[in-house]
């Protein structure tokens, strides 16, 4: 009777999608990173190529090994490993030794990622996580930063960098102090152009903040990171520190010092916003900005070191579970809205 | 949270392709009767009708062929006059089977109605329309098949103010009630004065996307000046036809988490429901056909048709004929659009349409796409019309946790809209597990 006689697949509506990937999502903050990347390495030269090359790569293979031992499907192809090497290795000294890059990598995904059950149950960054571990094993390197725009940056290879494991680096560029460093030892506050344009000293990928912001511009506009969180974090920090400042500005710095120095930027624009240890509802991101704000002050201020932003937002990723579940949306027809 | 501009819109929602061009502007054509219609006695919610006909009668177009069982419950009318075959069970979109009138209409069977006993909106009463309404078999049209007799009489101690005349249609490919707003716009506004009286309502809202100005403007343009009806455009958001959504967007009411739209005073009615009611009641005739859009990039001649109730989707594809590689054919649209396991299912009063989809669009949307696992992205969340926790619920689901999904996170308030899967990153099918889900409390609960 019919003309019709192929067979028909059944499916459970809805039968259309927004087209939207996870794979698609993290390729995009990967590319949102590479002009920071690109940055980096033209200020710090080929030692920031190897230790980004050598984070990335080390992060990517370990997640692939770990997956194949446990007899999974590999899952490098999200790309989400791709980003913690990134920005694992952004956040690392450009002259840091190559095994320490290595130990922290593997680090970052085997305990920061693996350990929780992979892609979605991290409830940390992993890329903090494995930059806390160098911190605590290694205080002295993760604390010795080369100046930028050395002659010979593309040129020569510090030693250090190449430093046999274990075997203790020796530095042949000249150090540097971070601008942190400097507000906090000597009192001395850098030019907001050099902070923003990247002419100071620091972790490979935190100097420049126009950079950062750019690439953050660029995935808020395509609606992959909530732009609350880095907004909280900045409106938070800026207001206290303002305060401080009135109260004895000889002491603390102005607000926009603290708001482009240090790991702020790349931390409120690429490791806060980290969904997954990230709170889910737009008021408990607020809440979770406020806290990470808050505490990056008080490290800072009070704290026996410089910089305190990988700790705020470690210690934010632990409450965020708990955020989420005192902030709960209120649903359509309970409470006060109803009737 | 924030209602800065009180739009007339609700908060979150979609935004899927509309998809609507290729049929929008092709008037409402005339379907052949089909060799075999097959009218199942339960189209709507409530109880099955009774058939009142036997296997060998004669019977003619627009006759009774089944009473209404009681108050949840509507009446059917013969389709075509013809024969009736049997009266047996017939396969229904569920995979169910359900008793149903098997007729086969004579081959010179003619369009026309033999004219019923009239119900004049001037002189009938309140109850007597809303019998009227039940004996015309009038259900809702929009596809949830809600007897909208049922509705009318608002529940004790509630009084109704505000008709709501939902012409939203949000669903992609779907262009009935478009149609039926250019074409039948007396019978609308004829609809609205039995449902005025009937519910002693004081004013009515026609609701219109943004998406059909025509339509907006002919109803504007025709609007009797005696009526107390006013025509508003929302801007286009998906899920703004459902119930809850199209009263927030215009008396920006919140009907309360398990109520009904009269606990706010108001009450929504399809517009196509509307225009039936206005053109079917003052002839006393009843339902036996509706509109619909047979479109979807299977169809070749994709078009709005009025279609004979109880004709099998295998006859109307052919009629309108199938691309050859159509691989999923669903009843209405795609976001809640049921799919067809059986061609020989019938039309029913709750059908909108019919869409045909190739494998290319089952590839690029939903196709074996790997599921990853939730990255708490929050899309969900943004998108979900009634601020449940889709991402949470999922979890949840996966694990069973039934009880938490009810109590805590309020699971039977979701109405299936599927935005949540619609938008998810990691295409995990939320709105598939939550359907499954309230399947399994009420199996539960009905278990204890």
């Amino acid at each position: 009777m019919s003309k019709l006689s192929q067979y028909l697949e059944i499916g459970s509506s809805p039968h259309v999608s927004s087209g939207a990937s996870v794979d698609v999502i993290m390729r995009n903050v990967f590319v949102a990173l590479l002009p920071v990347c690109a940055f980096s390495i033209y200020a710090f030269g080929i030692a920031a190529a190897l230790v980004l090359a050598t984070a990335t790569l080390t992060c990517v293979v370990t997640e692939h090994v770990i997956c194949r031992l446990n007899n999974n499907p590999t899952t490098i192809g999200d790309w989400s490993v791709a980003i913690t090497g990134l920005l694992y290795g952004l956040t690392l000294p450009p002259d840091l030794p190559l095994w320490m890059v290595a130990i922290g990598a593997i680090f970052a995904v085997a305990v920061g990622k693996a350990l929780f059950g992979g892609l979605g149950c991290n409830a940390f960054n992993p890329a903090l996580v494995g930059r806390a571990f160098l911190q605590a094993a290694f205080p002295q390197a993760m604390t010795h930063w080369s100046l930028p725009f050395a002659a010979d940056r593309f040129t020569d290879i510090p030693g250090s960098i190449l430093a046999l494991p274990f075997a203790e680096p020796v530095y042949d560029a000249v150090t540097a102090a971070t601008p942190l460093a400097r507000m906090k030892f000597e009192a001395i506050q850098a030019e907001n152009s050099e902070l923003l344009l990247g002419m100071t000293s620091g972790s490979a990928g935190e100097t420049c903040a126009a950079l950062i912001i750019l690439g953050g511009v660029y995935l808020v506009a395509r609606n992959m990171m909530n732009w609350r969180i880095p907004v909280s974090i900045m409106l938070t920090v800026a207001v206290i520190t303002w305060v401080f400042m009135q109260i004895d500005p000889a002491v603390y710095p102005r607000p926009s010092f603290m708001l482009f120095s240090g790991g702020l930027m790349l931390g409120a624009v690429f490791m806060a916003t980290d969904m997954v240890a990230s709170p889910i509802t737009h008021a408990g991101c607020w809440v979770y900005g406020l806290l990470i704000g808050s505490l990056v002050v008080v490290i800072r201020f009070w704290g026996g070191m410089p910089e305190g932003v990988m700790y705020a937002i470690l210690l934010a990723n632990a409450v965020s579970p708990h955020i989420d579940s005192l902030i709960q949306p209120r649903v359509f027809g309970t409470g006060k809205g109803a009737g | 949270m924030l209602n800065l501009a009180r739009k007339d819109s609700f908060a979150n929602g979609i935004h899927p392709p509309e998809m609507k061009d290729e049929t929008s502007h092709l008037a409402i054509r005339r379907f052949p009767f089909a060799p075999l219609l097959i009218v199942p006695l339960s189209q709507h919610l409530g109880k099955p009708a009774v058939s009142v006909v036997r296997a060998g009668q004669e019977i003619s177009r627009g006759q009774v062929i089944a009473e209404a069982d009681g108050f949840m419950s509507v009446a059917m009318h013969a389709p075509a006059s013809g024969i009736v075959k049997k009266i047996a069970l017939a396969p229904g979109i569920g995979g169910n089977m359900i008793q149903s009138v098997y007729i086969e209409p004579h081959p010179a069977s003619s369009q026309e109605v033999e004219d019923g006993e009239a119900c004049d909106v001037e002189s009938a009463t309140a109850d007597e329309i809303i019998a009227a309404i039940q004996s015309a078999g009038i259900v809702g049209l929009g596809g949830a098949a809600f007897p909208t007799h049922v509705k009318l009489k608002p529940p004790e101690g509630k009084t109704l103010d505000t008709l709501i005349i939902n012409g939203v249609e949000c669903e992609p490919y779907l262009t009935t009630d478009h149609r039926v707003m250019l074409e039948q716009t007396a019978d609308i506004f004829n609809g609205i004065k039995y449902l005025l009286k009937a519910t002693g309502a004081g004013e009515s809202i026609i609701a219109i996307e943004a998406n059909k100005p025509d339509a907006a403007k002919k109803l504007q343009d025709e609007c009797p000046a005696d009526l107390p009806v006013s025509i508003r455009v929302c801007p286009v958001k998906y899920p703004q036809g459902a119930e809850k959504m199209v009263i927030q967007s215009l008396l920006h009411r919140e009907i309360p988490s398990g109520g009904l739209p009269a606990d706010v005073g108001a009450i929504c009615v399809n517009v196509a429901t509307t225009a039936e009611i206005g053109r079917l009641l003052p002839r006393g005739h009843g339902i036996q056909e509706r509109v619909i859009t047979i479109g979807g990039p299977g169809i070749k001649r994709k078009g709005n048709y009025r279609i004979p109730i109880g004709t099998t989707v295998r006859f109307a594809l052919d009629e309108a004929g199938a691309a050859k590689d159509i691989a999923r054919v669903f009843l209405g649209g795609p976001m809640m659009g049921p799919s067809v396991s059986n061609l020989d299912i019938p039309i029913t009063k709750g059908t909108s349409g019919i869409t045909a989809f190739t494998q290319a669009q089952i590839d690029e949307a939903t196709g074996h796409k790997h599921i990853y696992p939730c990255i708490h992205c929050a899309r969900c969340v943004e998108a979900c019309p009634l601020f449940l926790n889709p991402s949470q619920l999922g979890i949840l689901a996966k694990n069973e946790e039934y009880d938490r999904m009810v109590g805590e996170f309020h699971l039977m308030d979701c109405f299936e809209c599927g935005a949540c899967s619609y938008v998810c990153p990691s295409h995990i099918p939320l709105v598939q597990y939550f359907r499954l889900s309230k399947k399994m409390v009420r199996k539960l609960s009905a278990a204890k």
